[in-house]
């Protein structure tokens, strides 16, 4: 067995126990866990077509389970566009063997003739017309998978590579309960936080008294620069907390950067530096011409629909939590952690939020909620952040610099090329560094200081490196990354994490590079690749897009392989740049190999270039040298319905190659597609992100 | 002080006992358990907690239980007919135009009131009639082609 075992998905290697992925319910429903988790991407549903492929059952037989660490795998986190790719093909394994274990269960037990024993709505049966169904069979799960069985051929797949409509949708549209904010346990309270005024800020001297004696108040907690209180309801505990601010005093410090001098700022900072690729050898006797180019983006924030919300209840030494938590199992450690805890007296189970896009506060609310909980044993308390502390306080996605260069043969083509990337660290999810990295733990009387952002680990894509190695073939590459040893702005993951930039930077450097060699944009990039499925990507994309017919404003293209081995994915982008730029219309092709649900990498790639383009227009986390004033949607603006592109999307068919997700695949082209949409407009070149009118201003008076 | 505040909710007459500034969307998630309706930002900038009163989409995140006061209110709970769904939630599943459907409920209402006022909107004025509505997960095409599809079948 063990040679069979070897080659199993990592996921099932990690939790072989086929009834902690499946188990079948007496009235024939299938409950299928898993350990990734449903942020509005429609996993679930992709998740839930695979295995009724494999087990010969309906869609509507299956119940997916959320994640819980108390039952169901451990899939670690889901992010980095990983879960149909790891959790598709463990998923398929589980229910491959699940199926062989009942098939052989009717024919050993039940006697059903093995020649022509078959299974459909999962129902066994054979040409005796003999038919038991799933549950009658009672087949012990409670082994581990070997391996014996395999899944099935793409040929006999009926619902993957169909566009099932999501599972969760109906629920939704309808405004039933789904969302953790939604959450209403027996006897549950209501927890706020009043968090400090800066980043920095400690709490100097609060009167707890006022707000304790308003009705309503439960409990007010204070520990060290942590302030909440715990109310009957809402309303109380927004009263509550508003009394706190009254009588909270704090010590404040000036310690974040110029926010108008960000690459400055990065690349004065120390930071560990890395190469990332070194490669080639040019023949630098052939250059003729050397370019230069630096490009930037600002903070992001992820500004999800939903404040963040966690909720929490204590029974003596245990505490069970509920979190929209991207990760269960490393807020379960992180709060075992933090708290002196043993992990297995802490419970996290995933409900969901609105979506995230990246390490959001989701993490952090579930701490908060645990921290209030403990004052009232027993009571479950659900904390639900302001529109303002989640702008504010909730991790946000890097600044970053990157300097491109260039050496360049008679021929325009490319002999050497260099990148260099600055940036703070993409990562600070819960275990990050071996710290909690929860919000709160900073601000205890006895703090657990939080390190600068890490980043994910190359074999994970990289955060600041990740997108940074160009698919070109380019003779000569020296691409390094500088991350940045200190966070006065707390950043982690945001959708792409560093690819959004630095795609962005390699894609306008390649226009600026076609232009100087006066060679159409979409030639030179062909005349650079080898791989016949970027080509295809870009030739597509060039024909939805119409590249080379008039245009009122400009058209931009941009391309990229997600990490380097993810989806293809380019971008053609029109737009018109008067007053002001505005996006006409996107035209995508992708390429994200063997597609389980056509309409839903669709809308995931429409989404990824919506929320692309929003980036890349509009936002910028503003603060001054103390604090985050980007504090709501007027100071944080996002796209709006009057503002978003048409966006047409080509899925290229390859259902030969493996499955790769495709969540983050449009952001990094979309940017370099717009980037250079609005150079060919206006023919000025704009390399600081956002693309606002004073940004274009500015670039004109250089 | 607290005292009874009267309206009509889905259809439904209720009276509910609170602080004159408690906010509407305060009383329709915790005192009729009506969760449909979503906190989003507090200060009427988003959306996701719009409500009907008197057939206008009004936030009601910011709308204090006084000024609600014997006013027809109509969640996104009220939209269907029994089991029939609104013809917009059936266009919003048929399209599959939403993500994370927060902010989907919102959006129902604005879009609800456009239709009772103009049957047969053009995309331009479901743009303008959803301009008040955020959605981060970029599904604004799919609404909006599911808006215009639902007012096509209605001819």
């Amino acid at each position: 067995m063990t040679g069979r075992r070897r080659d199993l998905p990592a996921g099932v290697v990690a939790n072989p126990r086929l009834s902690r992925w499946v188990s079948i319910a007496p009235d024939g429903t299938v409950r299928v866990r898993v350990g990734k988790v449903e942020l509005g991407q429609g996993i679930l549903t992709a998740l839930a077509q695979l295995a009724a492929d494999e087990l010969d059952i309906d869609l509507a037989q299956i119940r997916m389970e959320p994640a819980s660490t108390d039952e169901g795998p451990d899939e670690g986190l889901t992010a980095g566009s990983r879960s149909i790719e790891d959790s598709g093909a463990a998923l398929r394994q589980i229910c491959a063997e699940v199926r062989a274990l009942l098939l052989a269960e009717a024919v050993t037990s039940w006697g059903l003739d093995p020649a022509t024993v078959t299974v459909r709505g999962g129902v066994v049966g054979d040409a005796s017309g003999r038919r038991i169904g799933y549950a009658e069979l009672a087949v012990d799960l409670d082994r581990d998978a070997d391996g014996s069985a395999r899944p099935k051929a793409d040929a006999g797949l009926r619902l993957a590579g169909t566009s099932v409509q999501r599972l969760d949708l109906p629920d939704k549209i309808a405004g039933r309960p789904r969302f953790i904010q939604d959450l209403m346990l027996e006897g549950q309270l209501y927890g706020r936080v009043l968090r400090p005024p800066s980043p920095a800020a400690t709490l100097a001297e609060a009167g707890t008294a006022a707000a304790a004696e308003l009705p309503g108040t439960v409990s007010v907690v204070r520990d060290g620069s942590f302030l909440g209180v715990v109310a009957l309801d809402e309303e109380a505990a927004e009263r509550a907390v508003a009394a706190l601010r009254e009588t909270a005093h704090w010590r404040e410090r000036d310690t974040l950067p110029d926010e108008d001098d960000l690459p400055g700022y990065l690349r004065a900072a120390p930071a560990d530096t890395f190469t990332v690729d070194e490669s080639g050898l040019g023949r630098t006797d052939q250059i003729v011409q050397t370019m230069t180019a630096g490009y930037s983006r600002p903070f992001l924030a992820h500004a999800s629909m939903a404040p963040s919300c966690g909720v929490a209840r204590w029974h003596r030494d245990e505490v069970e939590v509920w979190s929209h938590s991207q990760g269960i199992y490393r807020l379960r450690w992180a709060i075992s952690q933090a708290l002196g805890l043993d992990e297995k007296n802490v419970t996290v189970r995933h409900v969901q939020g609105a979506g995230a896009y990246g390490h959001n506060g989701a993490d952090d609310a579930a701490f908060d909620a645990v921290l209030l909980a403990r004052s009232v044993p027993g009571r479950p308390v659900h904390v639900r952040w302001s529109r303002a502390d989640e702008l504010t306080w909730a991790p946000i996605g890097p600044a970053m610099a990157a300097e491109l260069q260039a050496g360049l043969d008679a021929g325009g083509k490319v002999v050497t090329w260099s990148h260099e990337v600055w940036s703070q660290g993409h990562f600070s999810r819960p275990g990050y560094a071996g710290s909690p990295g929860l919000l709160a733990a900073a601000h205890l009387e006895r703090p657990i200081e939080a390190p600068p952002a890490a980043d994910p680990p190359p074999s994970a894509g990289g955060g600041t490196a990740r997108g940074a190695i160009p698919l070109y073939t380019f003779p000569e590459r020296r691409i390094r990354a500088h991350r940045v040893l200190s966070a006065p702005l707390r950043s982690s993951a945001l959708r792409g994490l560093g690819s959004f930039l630095n795609v962005f930077a390699i894609e306008s450097f390649m226009d600026e590079l076609a232009l100087a060699a006066g060679q159409d944009p979409l030639d030179y990039r062909l005349a650079q690749l080898a791989d016949p499925r970027a080509q295809d990507v870009l030739l597509a994309a060039a024909e939805l897009g119409r590249w080379g017919a008039e245009s009122a404003g400009g058209r931009g293209i941009g391309f990229a392989r997600y990490k380097g081995r993810g989806a293809y994915c380019a971008v053609v982008a029109e737009v018109e740049a008067v007053h002001e730029v505005r996006v006409r219309r996107l035209a995508i092709a992708v390429d994200a190999g063997r597609v389980v649900n056509p309409d839903g990498v669709r809308n995931q790639i429409e989404g990824g270039a919506v929320q692309a383009t929003s980036w890349t227009l509009k936002e910028r986390v503003r603060f001054d040298r103390r604090h985050v004033t980007s504090a709501d949607w007027e100071s944080y603006p996002i796209l709006r319905f009057g503002e978003v592109p048409e966006v047409e999307v080509e899925i290229l068919s390859r259902p030969g190659e493996p499955s790769v997700g495709a969540g983050e695949a449009a952001q990094g082209p979309t940017a370099a597609a717009i980037g250079n949409a609005v150079a060919a407009a206006l023919g000025l070149r704009v390399r600081d992100l956002p693309l606002t009118t004073e940004r274009i201003l500015s670039a004109l008076g250089e | 002080m607290e005292r009874v505040f009267e309206l009509t909710v889905n259809g439904e007459r209720c009276a509910v006992t609170c602080e004159p500034d408690t906010t509407l969307l305060h009383v329709l998630r915790h005192e009729l358990d009506l969760k449909g309706t979503r906190f989003g930002c507090g200060s009427g900038q988003c959306g996701a907690c719009f409500v009907l009163i008197d057939g206008h989409p009004v936030s009601s995140c910011d709308t204090p239980m006084w000024a609600a006061e014997g006013k027809p209110v109509v969640t996104v709970e009220g939209l269907a007919e029994g089991a029939a769904l609104h013809p917009l939630q059936q266009a919003i599943l048929r399209e599959q135009a939403a993500q994370c459907g927060y902010c989907i409920s919102g959006i129902l209402i604005s879009a609800a009131a456009l239709l009772a006022r103009d049957p047969h909107p053009d995309e331009r004025a479901v743009v303008a009639a959803l301009d008040r509505n955020l959605c981060r997960c970029g599904v604004h095409q799919r609404v909006v082609r599911a808006v215009v599809r639902a007012a096509e079948a209605g001819r």
